[in-house]
């Protein structure tokens, strides 16, 4: 069993009566070479990985290797126990968690690519911050999980999850369609509905240039993951709420595509536009413009 | 392989800070070291492109040892690679090369040479998604990803060889994937590199080297 694009995603789950986590899990293992069992562990670890890559810098604040980051998530997050925080707890949850997992990742430390190393904090930050203000249980994580992979398997396919390729609208954009899509399934939306998040999700972030400072996968990268994982909340909400989006999820990864080879390759992941090519970025050291 | 998994999209597990500079890198170590038939007590990295540009604040270096010593993309111990190659007594150089350029932006040659003097160069690619293909074995170009059990055959160029093979695969009944023929110049050293998707067993080592034409056999099982 398997599918090439959303329509067929969604007549599959029309047909089996299936959600989208469901069809995705169906088609691993009738596709792939997993069983059931083993792809439970691996999700198991999967989000064990992405647990420990939110905790430990809120604990234990260091800096990045390149230097540009460290510490940013840990004052989010402090700063959402004041009464000056304006974006209520689990947003505010939501994106310090997701700089949370940068600053793992900029410090070498384990991370799940989700899709993609840069793109890390999005599908964590979501997922456990709403985990925590609902309480939910760590099965219905593994089902949102597999709900993102395949929403993240329609882009690999027919898109792209590659800065370098498309921007940073396929790794943030990526992950936050995902997250989004996943957000929706959990709160009981139909698949439907996941697809229209994850449209909404696309088209807002449609065009993000990737333009990280000195090379390094640190800034303006961190804050990056901040507005996916803040997009895919929003883009979830509206979708519950019944809000469509004019154009189908294929036609959006689509255009996603034919924007991302439209991108100069100065905003393609080689450090030498945008943020990066600033006076400023290019005084931090990348050298790459000269 | 072309079936993308959930853990292709959701993955892979790694130490950061990026798929293709730090994941890419440490896998297509893991897989020279794999290449190599000896333990392996120096080793010499010419980075290349992208990885020539931005290798430190990626931790390429250390994710590239890191494989050279064994290590997989999610192991931590990556980071202290540096004080580790000590202690495992790898000896390690790393040469910058921004001049030549490759058909890869991030690319690398890592020059190995095992316990007994055993030499072996290879080059590998980071793709991107962490994804890698060797490109070059010694002086000759190849290609493969490891993502299949790979087979690969250093041969005289010379007829009948492949037939050779292809007879002993087909005898112990391995299904090929892809197998292509790489060589120097006519008539001079070839590799051969079988792919396929199922375990190829180790007794066919033995029995394709029985031709007095091949030097060398390397085998990387998934
Ligand atoms: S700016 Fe580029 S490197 Fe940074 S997260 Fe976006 S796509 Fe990745």
């Amino acid at each position: 069993m398997d599918f090439r694009n959303g329509q067929e995603l969604l007549e599959l789950c029309e047909k089996k009566q299936m959600t989208i986590s469901q069809v995705m899990k169906e088609r691993e293992i009738t596709c792939g070479t997993l069983t059931d069992k083993e792809i439970m562990e691996k999700l198991k670890t999967v989000l064990s990985i992405m647990k420990a890559a939110v905790n430990e810098p809120l604990t234990h604040p260091k800096k990045s290797n390149g230097g540009l980051i460290g510490g940013e998530a840990k004052k989010v997050s402090d700063f959402g126990n004041t009464s000056r925080s304006i974006c209520g707890s689990l947003l505010n949850k939501a994106i310090s968690y997701s700089m949370a997992v940068l600053e793992v990742n900029a410090s070498m430390g384990l991370i799940v690519a989700a899709p993609t190393a840069g793109s890390s904090g999005v599908i964590p930050g979501v997922l456990l911050a709403l985990q925590e203000e609902k309480l939910y249980s760590d099965e219905l994580l593994y089902d949102a999980l597999l709900n993102a992979s395949a929403i993240g398997y329609l882009l690999m396919r027919n898109a792209s999850v590659s800065g370098a390729e498309a921007g940073c609208q396929a790794e943030v954009g990526a992950a936050s369609a995902m997250a989004a899509s996943a957000v929706v399934e959990m709160m009981g939306g139909t698949p439907q509905m996941c697809l229209q998040a994850a449209s909404i999700a696309i088209s807002n972030l449609l065009g993000m240039v990737c333009d990280p400072i000195a090379g390094l996968v640190e800034a303006p990268c961190q804050a990056r993951n901040s507005i996916g994982a803040a997009n895919a909340i929003t883009c979830a909400e509206l979708a519950l709420a019944g809000v469509t989006h004019p154009i189908p999820f294929d036609e959006m990864s689509d255009a996603m595509l034919r924007v991302g080879k439209s991108i100069p390759f100065e905003l393609r992941e080689t450090a030498m536009g945008g943020c990066a090519g600033t006076p400023t970025g290019c005084s931090l050291g990348c050298g790459m413009c000269s | 392989m072309n079936f993308l998994s959930i853990f292709d999209v959701i993955g892979p597990n790694m130490i950061g800070p990026s798929s293709s500079h730090t994941a890419g890198a440490c896998s297509m170590a893991l897989m020279a070291r794999r290449l190599c038939k000896e333990p392996i007590c120096k080793v010499v990295f010419t980075l290349y492109g992208s990885f020539a540009k931005t290798y430190h604040g990626h931790g390429t270096d250390r994710a590239l040892l890191g494989g050279i010593l064994g290590f997989g993309t999610d192991d931590a111990r990556i980071r202290d690679a540096f004080e580790l190659a000590k202690e495992f007594g790898v000896e390690y150089e790393f040469v910058i090369d921004e001049k030549t350029i490759t058909d890869h932006p991030n690319t690398a040659d890592i020059a190995m040479t095992g316990v007994n003097g055993y030499e072996l160069t290879v080059r590998g690619e980071s793709i991107g998604g962490g994804k890698i293909k060797i490109v070059r074995i010694g002086n000759i170009d190849v290609e493969f990803t490891g993502e299949y059990s790979t087979l690969i055959i250093k041969q005289n160029d010379t007829p009948g060889i492949v037939a050779h093979i292809s007879q002993c695969l087909s005898n112990q009944n391995v299904n090929i994937a892809f197998m292509r023929l790489f060589r120097e110049d006519k008539g001079a050293t070839a590799y051969t590199v079988v792919e396929s998707d199922e375990l190829i067993p180790e007794s066919i080592l033995a029995e394709i080297k029985r031709n007095p034409n091949v030097h060398e056999i390397m085998l990387v099982q998934v």
